[in-house]
């Protein structure tokens, strides 16, 4: 049934999306585009802590990371494509990087390190101005423009943020699915027995890592050319809450966790916007008492109504634990 | 040599105002394990409930003073425990740490938007007078905040040895299960403990609002200073994070000083991630039995 009921969400999810900017005025494009890069960044930072179990505060930096990278390359010429995949890998190098303490330190502690290597990378792009163009940032990014398809314009730029990220989709539902996605749980459920059944814990804490890394690397590919500009407030600790938030309000370890959790983060503010300086007290007293009542996030929430209605539905019983994280 | 030694009681001052933000940040992850990423946004409100004091209800200093140590308590301490703490306590961490981090938001944002967005000057509680020894210039004001803050944390430390209630307090945060079958009141033992981080708070708040002012942002550096503080010294030691708040403030003082003021920020940090990979428990304490 479950089989089923996705089949049928996923090309309704996906027309939306098709759908969704169509009449629109361009600062909606813009936020709608500004959504599913943040989505790009959240599904990575999923992987790295709701389904890997990783907690990881700097996802931000890496975004910042393939953002300046991006911006730096296209700038001396470099077509999009390979300046972002230079981006991609060299936040996958840094995660891997970034993953070791992983392996000494759990929960609360590498909570801390991550954050300090957000709040380090923020103040190297703030002070290293000969790179990075310091608080002035670095301005006029160019747009990719792929052969035939120009993407100066914001409907053109929203399809091609769309195209990347039903690509990128596909791959982490391939990881998901594949027996590293596996391994991920194991290590989240129970990194005991998950060793003693012979899983390589270090390999597995540090690919989570670093694909959480890359694909906060390739949003920042995307990000920089969207804004056109690009300075380190962009990319400080507060965004990394950010991004932690839309995993953990969406539901960590589900797979449209993120599709929802960011539409919160980002698009709510927007839909609140009319309550004018009460918008960010109302958003953050909705997230608390969200987390009161359904500590799951909405993905749980939605099973919760469901398992009401529908009180005979049963997911597998041994999922339950594991998405209780 | 006369400008270190003003560095110094100028670095160990602030430090020990960070200390009493550290301290309560380690006494609530003790009993409740919870991390309060809310911690800095502590330190800033209770400076806000005595400017409303004088300001909206025109009350003399001292007064204003009282209510918002019992503002403080009410608000950070009691309904913090029973609005979120409380129904979060079957959960296991990750919620509880977003909700914290959601009433950081909130706490700034209603700050800003109820009261004021400008940095607010705050009256000063002790004499602005300096004096010179040796060519060094000393403040009053550093001495006697250096002096008040280690006061409370000795106060504090014979409190939790000394008393009865205070013994009850470190029995909870060692083994809940026990002490509640030794006839203990846990419940009421994690209320005080989140009644003493609210009291803490509010006086370093009283102590630090009169050298950087009052700001709704300003929750920000202090809540990761206080982090920083509890760790590098010792997750589980109130001198650990008594050391660690000293140890920030100097630190911070003399690489401002001497070496560079653009990545100062940088420097706990790298002491912070240091101290994780090398010596997890901190400078002073000592490795807890159950895993972290």
């Amino acid at each position: 049934m479950f089989k089923r009921l996705n089949l049928l969400a996923v090309p309704l999810v996906l027309l939306f999306l098709i759908v969704a900017p169509i009449g629109q005025g361009n600062y909606m494009i813009y936020s709608l585009s500004s959504w599913l890069i943040f989505v790009i960044a959240a599904m990575g930072l999923n992987l790295t802590l709701g389904y890997a179990g990783q907690i990881s505060l700097a996802q931000a930096s890496f975004m910042g990371i393939g953002a300046y990278t991006t911006a730096l390359l296209t700038l001396a010429g470099w077509p999009w494509i390979i300046a972002m995949l230079i981006g991609v890998a060299l936040c996958f190098v840094v995660g891997l990087l970034l993953g070791f303490p992983a392996l000494k330190v759990k929960g609360h502690f590498l909570a801390f390190v991550t954050l300090a290597f957000n709040t380090l990378f923020f103040l190297v792009a703030r002070n290293e101005d000969w790179l990075t163009g310091g608080t002035y940032g670095i301005t006029g990014i160019k747009r990719p423009s792929l052969l035939l398809f120009a993407t100066s314009k914001p409907l053109p730029f929203y399809y091609f943020t769309l195209f990347v990220f039903v690509i990128a989709a596909l791959l982490l539902w391939g990881i998901v699915r594949s027996p590293w996605g596996r391994a991920f749980k194991a290590l989240r459920e129970n990194p005991i027995r998950a060793e003693s059944l012979g899983l390589d814990t270090r390999r597995i804490t540090l690919l989570a890592f670093a694909i959480g890394s890359a694909y906060g690397g390739l949003a920042g590919g995307l990000i920089a050319p969207l804004v056109q500009y690009i300075e380190p407030g962009s990319f400080a600790l507060g965004h990394s809450l950010r991004l932690l938030l839309m995993v953990v309000v969406g539901g960590a370890g589900f797979f449209f966790g993120p599709l929802l959790g960011a539409a919160v983060v980002i698009l709510l503010p927007e839909a609140l916007r009319f309550t004018e300086g009460y918008y960010l007290i109302i958003y953050a007293a909705v997230v608390i008492a969200l987390m009161i009542y359904c500590p799951t996030g909405l993905m749980g929430l939605g099973h919760r109504i469901r398992d009401k209605i529908w009180p005979n539905y049963q997911v597998r019983g041994d999922m339950k634990q594991g998405s209780q994280l | 040599m006369a400008q270190f030694f003003q560095v110094l009681l100028s670095g160990l001052s602030t430090g020990s105002i960070y200390a009493l933000a550290a301290i309560g940040f380690v006494l609530v992850w003790q009993t409740a394990q919870t991390v309060n990423f809310a911690q800095g946004e502590f330190v800033m409100l209770p400076a806000f409930f005595v400017l409303a004091g004088v300001h909206v209800l025109g009350l003399p200093l001292w007064a204003a003073l009282l209510l918002g140590l019992a503002m403080a308590i009410f608000v950070l301490g009691f309904l913090f425990k029973r609005i979120i703490v409380e129904p979060m306590s079957k959960t296991t961490g990750l919620p509880l740490i977003i909700a914290t981090m959601a009433l950081s938001i909130l706490l700034k944002e209603s700050t800003k938007q109820f009261y004021a967005a400008e940095a607010q000057p705050f009256p000063s509680l002790f004499p602005q007078t300096t004096f010179d020894i040796a060519g060094a210039v000393f403040s009053i004001q550093d001495g006697l905040n250096l002096l008040v803050s280690l006061a409370v944390v000795v106060a504090l430390t014979l409190f939790l040895d000394r008393t009865k209630i205070g013994r009850s307090m470190q029995a909870t945060a060692q083994n809940p299960g026990v002490a509640e079958i030794l006839g203990i009141d846990i419940k009421r033992m994690t209320l005080y403990t989140f009644l003493i981080n609210a009291t803490l708070a509010a006086l370093a708040s009283f102590l630090i609002s009169p050298i950087y002012l009052a700001k709704f942002s300003s929750g920000e550096s202090l809540g990761l200073i206080a982090f920083i503080a509890a760790i590098v010294g010792g997750f589980n030691q109130i001198r650990g994070a008594l050391a660690g708040g000293l140890l920030i403030g100097v630190l911070d003082n003399l690489t401002a000083t001497y070496v560079t003021a653009q990545y100062r920020a940088a420097v706990p940090l790298i002491l912070l991630v240091v101290i994780i990979l090398f010596r997890p428990e901190g400078l002073l304490g000592t490795s807890e039995g159950r895993k972290v």
